[in-house]
């Protein structure tokens, strides 16, 4: 019995890890800032501090996934926050328009750069988007003439900045985003509890029922929490709820859809993909028009938080994007990777530059900490899969 | 002249498998020594173990080179000592030049500092040696395969070899290459280095051998001399194939054999990486309810021939005519092979077959997901009972079928993949060596679904270097010889002997 429960422990510390690492940090930083980081403003902040990084992040991971990466996500995303922001200022153009066309742009960077030159003329993806990485930090350069835009158009920066309106009017606490966060358990338990019936039908294995039901009680406890802690805040962000919105779709496309399977059969062995009848051409072309648009959406975001675009935005978003990833378990040799884990990466690592602002620790500490924290994920990555490799 | 070379009762196992069993093999000093057998007789196992692949204490038996019981650790060991192997798939860096290649990893230097007017002098030496007529300046991406198996010569005669190894050293090279090669060979006999050479081609290995030893199943069964006129094609064959069929096979109840399925005419194939064709105008057909083997040995063109028809345009650029029921198709992609009734469950299973990272069920529906799929949404309740279905129907031995594929023994990933491809429900199902690397039990079953499945009126071509179960299965049989059809032969007149010597033309 026991044996079986390490058993299972092994089995799933990959799946489970980040979500370990990042109690642990939490912990940590609570203990040390006395209770300071788990104020409600403070999470709240961290969570909208996270939300242009993580869609970013989402969007590279499925570029991992396929065997291969993207260095220009940042200046991408810079560039079309800067577009966003004169589109806005100069043009006065509504804001759904503004989305729709920065997405748009996104995804047709993504699929006629980066796409066309790694699918079609088989340019390795490293070298294409060091490429975009420099014309796209040049573009940005352009369009900004090297000065600050601000966005002056409410709406716009209330992507970045605003909450939810509370259609309940709650004093002190913010009802609507409280209920929000009972139905998406509730959601979730059905879902759960749907599978598992499904799976013991098929006689597949399933965890023992007290071990699922304190499951259940352990994810609604945890996120009941942090529910709590906003809504006595001032509620969901746009931010956290747009970001809610990217995960909950590519979660469902990655896991639920042909789509889904066919990106990582490809990641898992492009050439079994290829003989199997799937077109390795068109997963590349469609991840890297993905991970366009999401690189719009990061601009949008970041643009709308800083209520301005600068020539310098979204420097070294591509490496805090490709960290979360990493971090999040998806491997660096392919075909292994989900998209909440790199949610869950990129807010390990926004959870430690915040929580070492709060403790005042120096610029260049942060970095050091962070890049040994990036490694030693991967280096956790590698281990355990050698040691399924040889439990097997 | 002695032995340069003894191996005493030399026995090597993998998990699982006796590669070799008490083989006792004898090299005189200065004779050419063809090595023989069918694939996986253990030929290039042996060399293995004697140039320091398999390092000491991996295998039982002693090596006694030059009189001395030797104990290689690695491959530098027996380099040393003055053996060279040269292996099928050459070992040079292609943008280099020729010259640095020769002296790649023994370069001429004086404290780390490589002196580069002597190596190209001593590099002129060692091209003059194997009469190559090329500047040492060159670059070996621009020189032709035959040149480039000549400059390897040249590379292990630098390290002032006396043992030289050649594992099928003219598989790659057209027939004025083959020819100059083994010129070279008698050449350097004369010089005194001696020549072990492992091939297929018998022409040549009655041409230059002095001595011919026979592998068969991991064991010794004869060595034949040339000096006592023992060395003919009839009697190496007989060796090659010697055993009896003991392997056993399913009866099949009633053949129901019906019209042409498939057939492709003229039929050649150039592979852009290799920059030759590997396909040379082959006619094929098979028809319904019929199991067709293709025998050969390897590198004969048969999985190339299966690989090109099934879709496979980027790799090969083809010429020729593939009919399906009668009708002219064009198969652009695999994908478009697959709607027309084809799958190809790869030789390869691990490199293009598989997902091994993968669990069952998700490569059980992978080259068919529209099938478990609707509007794109897959429906896992579905596919569970597809893979279930498999499971079953195939008898896959494994926990679950959320088991990782990687985990499975080979026999249940050749099931895993043949239940793949059955479930895109095809008419035509090639297998490409469906048996190789898995246990006899395992084999036994396969067979079975094969006749299955040619009772349920599909078409199956089976391509196997395993001339037993070419014989025990097919109902008709192809021989492929350097991208030839060199044979068709119908069951009832076929024999290993015939077979043997269509494929080694």
């Amino acid at each position: 019995m026991f044996k079986n429960i390490t058993g299972a422990i092994k089995e799933n510390i990959r799946d489970y890890g980040m979500y370990i690492a990042l109690a642990l940090i939490m912990f940590i930083f609570t203990t040390l800032t006395d209770g300071l980081f788990m104020n409600p403003r403070v999470i709240s902040d961290l969570i909208d501090m996270t939300g242009y990084i993580a869609v970013l992040s989402v969007g590279v991971t499925l570029v991992i996934i396929i065997r291969h990466i993207d260095l220009s996500v940042g200046y991408v995303s810079g560039f079309l926050g800067a577009v966003a922001a004169i589109l806005s200022s100069r043009f006065n153009m509504p804001l759904p328009l503004i989305i729709v066309l920065v997405l748009l742009l996104g995804a047709t960077v993504g699929l006629l750069w980066t796409g066309i030159l790694v699918a079609h003329v088989k340019i390795p993806a490293f070298v294409a988007t060091l490429a975009a990485m420099t014309i796209f930090r040049g573009f940005l350069i352009q369009i900004t003439k090297s000065e600050t835009i601000f966005t002056n158009n409410d709406a716009f920066n209330a992507i970045g900045n605003g909450y939810i309106p509370d259609i309940f009017q709650g004093q002190g606490l913010h009802l609507t985003s409280l209920l929000l966060g009972m139905v998406a358990i509730a959601l979730y338990f059905v879902l759960e509890v749907k599978n598992r019936r499904k799976q013991q039908e098929f006689g597949l294995f399933v965890s023992a029922l007290p071990a699922f039901l304190a499951k259940l009680a352990f994810v609604a406890v945890v996120v009941m929490y942090f529910v709590w802690k906003l809504a006595s805040f001032k509620g969901f962000s746009y931010t956290a709820v747009i970001v809610g919105v990217v995960v909950v779709v590519y979660n469902f496309v990655t896991k639920n859809t042909t789509l889904g399977r066919h990106i990582y059969a490809v990641g898992g062995n492009p050439e079994a993909a290829e003989l199997s009848g799937i077109s390795v051409k068109f997963i590349t072309l469609v991840v890297f028009g993905s991970m366009g648009m999401l690189a719009g959406l990061s601009g949008l975001l970041f643009t709308a938080r800083l209520q301005s675009a600068t020539p310098t935005a979204g420097m070294g978003f591509e490496l805090d994007a490709i960290a979360g990833a990493f971090v999040g378990g998806t491997s660096a040799s392919g075909g292994v990777g989900k998209v909440t884990g790199s949610i869950i990466g990129a807010l390990v690592m926004a959870s430690l530059s915040k929580g070492m602002d709060l403790m005042n620790v120096g610029v260049s500490y942060q970095y050091i900490i962070r890049g040994l924290v990036l490694a030693a994920a991967v280096v956790f990555d590698v281990k355990t899969r050698n040691m399924r490799a040889k439990s097997a | 002249m002695g032995n340069i070379l003894e191996m005493r009762n030399i026995t090597k196992e993998f998990p699982g498998v006796k590669a070799l069993s008490n083989v006792n093999f004898q090299v005189k000093e200065g004779e050419i020594h063809c090595l023989v057998g069918e694939n996986g007789a253990g030929k290039s196992t042996l060399m293995k173990v004697l140039s320091g692949v398999y390092p000491y204490g991996e295998y039982a038996g002693d090596i006694v080179y030059k009189d001395e019981v030797q104990k290689f650790g690695r491959i530098a060991d027996s380099e040393k000592k003055g053996i060279a192997i040269i292996y099928q798939e050459l070992a040079l860096v292609p943008d280099m030049t020729v010259y640095e290649n020769i002296f790649l990893g023994h370069e001429i230097k004086k404290n780390g500092v490589v002196n580069w007017n002597s190596t190209k002098i001593e590099a002129d030496r060692m091209l003059k040696k194997v009469k190559l007529n090329v500047h040492p300046a060159s670059k070996v991406i621009d020189l032709g395969v035959g040149v480039q198996q000549l400059v390897e010569i040249a590379k292990a005669l630098s390290k002032e070899v006396k043992l030289m190894i050649l594992d099928e050293p003219t598989a790659a090279l057209n027939e004025d290459d083959s020819d100059n090669l083994l010129e070279l060979m008698l050449d350097l006999k004369k010089q005194g280095v001696t020549c072990i050479m492992i091939s297929h081609k018998l022409k040549e290995v009655i041409h230059v051998a002095d001595t011919v030893t026979v592998l068969r199943d991991g064991q010794t069964i004869c060595s034949l001399h040339a000096d006592k006129g023992e060395i003919n094609e009839r009697d190496i064959i007989k060796h090659m194939v010697g055993r009896e069929i003991n392997d056993i096979f399913p009866k099949r109840d009633k053949k129901q054999i019906g019209e042409v399925q498939l057939e492709v005419k003229n039929w050649s194939a150039y592979d852009h990486k290799l920059g030759r064709k590997v396909v040379k105008g082959v006619d094929f057909n098979i028809r319904k309810g019929e199991i067709v083997g293709i025998a050969g040995l390897m590198g004969a063109g048969r999985t190339e021939f299966a690989l090109s028809i099934f879709g496979n345009s980027r790799n090969y650029q083809i010429e020729g005519d593939i009919y399906i029921k009668g009708s002219k198709v064009q198969l652009a992609s695999p994908k478009k092979a697959i709607d027309h009734g084809l799958a190809y469950v790869s030789e390869d299973r691990k490199g293009n077959g598989l997902i091994l990272i993968q669990d069952v069920k998700e490569n059980i529906s992978m080259a068919n997901l529209a099938g478990i799929a609707k509007n794109h949404v897959i429906d896992r309740n579905m596919e569970i009972q597809v893979a279930e279905g498999y499971k079953t129907s195939l008898n896959i031995k494994t926990p679950s079928i959320e088991q990782k594929v990687g985990n499975l023994s080979g026999g249940n990933q050749q099931k895993v993949a043949i239940g793949k491809w059955l479930f895109v429900e095809p008419n035509i199902l090639i297998l490409d060596e469906p048996t190789r690397g898995i246990d006899v039990g395992a084999k036994f079953e396969i067979y079975t679904i094969m006749n299955k499945l040619v009772a349920q009126g599909l078409s199956v071509i089976m391509i196997s270097s395993e001339l037993p179960e070419v014989l025990g299965m097919s109902d008709r049989v192809y021989v492929m010889a350097e991208g030839r059809m060199t044979g068709e032969l119908a069951i009832e007149n076929a024999t290993q002997e015939k077979i043997m010597e269509m494929a080694t033309i």
